[in-house]
């Protein structure tokens, strides 16, 4: 209960190596999941008594299932490269959120009991017993990380550094020591449908709100259909989309685009989220039943095509892991990707000259773009290589008169993470989220003070979220965050040109 | 499980300080967690935390942010129906701290 002490770096616009500071962020926990959500889940409740051989049980399971991951233990040469690339360590200072140290949390405990020269050398092979203390460093690290990825993109073995600590909280869920915030969300999309846990009235009311907002402020018509069966387009996302600040936004956006496209399309209450946290904590199966209400949503509407909103960890899902958790898409229409980023949906309209955009509507910004991990490292758009880089970009400028990227070791595959992502976007952790933001900032402070940036455009709900939580503690506007497709909003002149 | 003792009664909350039985909400405890946040209730709050409670009773869930605005313009007058307005009343952001006072649970998600 007692209120979480925030220590907020200094942005100088650079970021450099930090000085150590031993167990800085040592203290910073996740709250432990609550049993009825475990439970729910599929895991144990509470820690088991057993634990420890679970533990090793559950590792040797995962080895065996995911041959990947024995690679990624074994081959490790503790070079270095990966340490200065994560947004942890670099914000904390804290040695053992570099990505190295923090792996080594798991493989010294895999070496002790899953390899030979572990079991017979010990210590002398760094092998280490597994103990309620290595435990609780799991809970601690594994949930300081955001499986962003980046610093796989530096890592000359190509270790999938997030698949380590997938597995770690893989491992700590089957022994009933969770961590609360995701259980809890993955819980309500069992029983509610979305993240939030908004009921289908809810979502309703909501929308009915929005489109009378849009019309009293606009003047423009525009629906958002809930549950229209038959509809030419189902789109699905993130359900922050429905409730929060900027994501709105962008919802009015994805609105008036397939109103000028002159589409048939729905959301639906069932498939209300697109977001999947089940990637967040590793576990296969419940990925594929958070997925299973796509497909379902499918069934139900029976749409031609599906659409995917602004919403970074599910377009990697969609992209990457759909066909195999639900596929195949065989009653979609085969002409377009299934599934289709709204960006390359948007992109293509543009492309076609079939939308009026008034750039002069974002004259008051200068807009940069963040790319979302997610996004950048684990998906793609269009049929080009790093079309996921080009596109929203595209777009961004057909919206607006000025738009500056910032320094080049900072976006694309290189990306800086939000400091929110993959499970961490939560109250208790902000302290570690303000200081992972770091890098994202300075950056952003570099191409301010250089350009004027003053619009932190992006493509992901838990970047908005985590990102307009954490501008204030820098001192800037919670307003300069927004979608790309709020600025669609803006700049489409509704009316204009109909039709593909 | 961590709690909350005000007035000789003991309330089960979340590590968040958040109740855990809605029904044992009454302004007398709203005060006190308000008291503990370091939020002074005007009538303005109260409005706010009673939108809140109105709109969780029918759907379940708080309220968008811009629908709670937009309900506050209405009681309080236009100037007053805007997020900085609402920010004001609770800096640690309305959605989260509104209602932890107003004794609903915290929204979680991508929020």
């Amino acid at each position: 209960m007692a209120k979480v002490k925030v220590e907020v770096p200094v942005l100088t616009g650079s970021t450099v190596f930090p000085v150590m500071k031993e167990g800085a962020t040592s203290g910073i926990k996740s709250h432990l999941a609550k049993e009825k959500d475990m439970v729910a889940l599929g895991f144990p409740g509470a820690l088991l008594p057993d634990w420890k051989e679970r533990a090793v049980e559950r590792m040797a399971e995962l080895l065996k299932k995911y041959k990947s991951l024995q690679v990624y233990l074994d081959i490790c040469v503790k070079c270095g490269s990966c340490t200065d690339k994560c947004q942890f360590y670099l914000g904390t200072k804290d040695p053992r959120n570099m990505p190295v140290a923090r792996q080594e949390l798991l493989r010294k405990v895999y070496r002790r009991y899953l390899t030979v020269s572990g079991k017979v050398l010990g210590p002398l092979v760094d092998a280490e017993d597994l103990t309620m203390e290595t435990l609780d460093e799991w809970h601690t690290y594994f949930y300081q990380c955001s499986e962003c990825r980046r610093c796989s993109v530096y890592c000359p073995y190509g270790i999938d550094t997030a698949e380590i600590t997938m597995a770690a909280r893989e491992i700590l869920d089957a022994i009933g020591y969770g961590q609360k915030y995701i259980t809890e969300i993955i819980h309500k999309v069992y029983t509610i449908g979305n993240n939030l846990g908004m009921p289908g009235p809810a979502i309703q009311s909501t929308l009915d709100f929005i489109v009378e907002d849009i019309k009293d402020t606009t003047g423009a018509e525009v629906e958002l259909p809930m549950d229209v069966v038959g509809a030419d387009v189902l789109l699905v996302t993130p359900s922050a989309d429905f409730f929060a600040s900027p994501h709105v936004e962008s919802l009015a956006g994805y609105a008036k685009v397939f109103k000028q496209a002159g589409l048939s399309w729905t959301l639906s209450s069932h498939a209300s989220e697109a977001g999947n946290f089940g990637m967040f904590i590793g576990n296969f199966e419940v990925m594929r039943n958070v997925a299973k209400r796509i497909r379902e949503g499918i069934e139900i509407i029976k749409p031609k095509r599906l659409v995917h909103g602004e919403c970074g960890h599910a377009w990697r899902i969609a992209y990457s892991f759909w066909n195999t958790l639900i596929g195949p898409f065989d009653s979609l229409d085969p002409n377009y990707p299934a599934p289709q980023h709204i960006c390359e949906f948007t992109h293509d309209l543009i492309k076609r000259g079939a939308l009026k955009l008034d750039k002069t509507a974002n004259d008051d910004f200068v807009v940069t773009f963040h790319d979302s991990c997610n996004v950048a490292r684990g998906a793609r758009m269009g049929n080009m290589k790093g079309g996921q880089f080009v596109i929203p970009r595209e777009i961004i400028k057909a919206t607006c008169n000025k738009f500056v990227d910032m320094a080049p070791n900072t976006i694309h595959e290189h990306t800086f993470c939000c400091g929110g992502g993959g499970g961490i976007l939560t109250d208790e952790l902000i302290d570690v989220r303000i200081k992972g933001a770091m890098p994202r900032m300075n950056a952003y402070k570099a191409i301010k003070d250089s350009h004027g940036a003053n619009f932190f455009a992006l493509i992901c709900a838990i970047c908005k979220a985590q990102m307009t939580k954490v501008f204030p503690y820098y001192g800037y506007e919670m307003e300069e965050v927004g979608g790309v497709h709020q600025l669609v909003n803006r700049a489409i002149v509704m009316g204009g040109k109909e039709g593909i | 499980m961590p709690s909350m003792e005000f007035k000789g009664k003991t309330y089960e909350v979340d590590e968040d300080g958040y109740l855990l039985n809605l029904d044992e909400w009454n302004e007398e405890v709203a005060g006190y967690i308000a008291e503990q946040e370091e939020v002074e209730m005007t009538e303005a709050h109260w409005e706010v935390v009673n939108f809140l409670r109105e709109y969780y009773a029918e759907y379940k869930i708080a309220p968008m942010i811009k629908i709670l605005v937009k309900a506050l313009g209405q009681k309080l007058g236009p100037e007053k129906g805007n997020t900085k307005y609402l920010y004001e009343l609770y800096p640690a952001g309305p959605a989260k701290q509104a209602c932890k006072i107003a004794g609903l649970p915290k929204p979680t998600g991508c929020v």
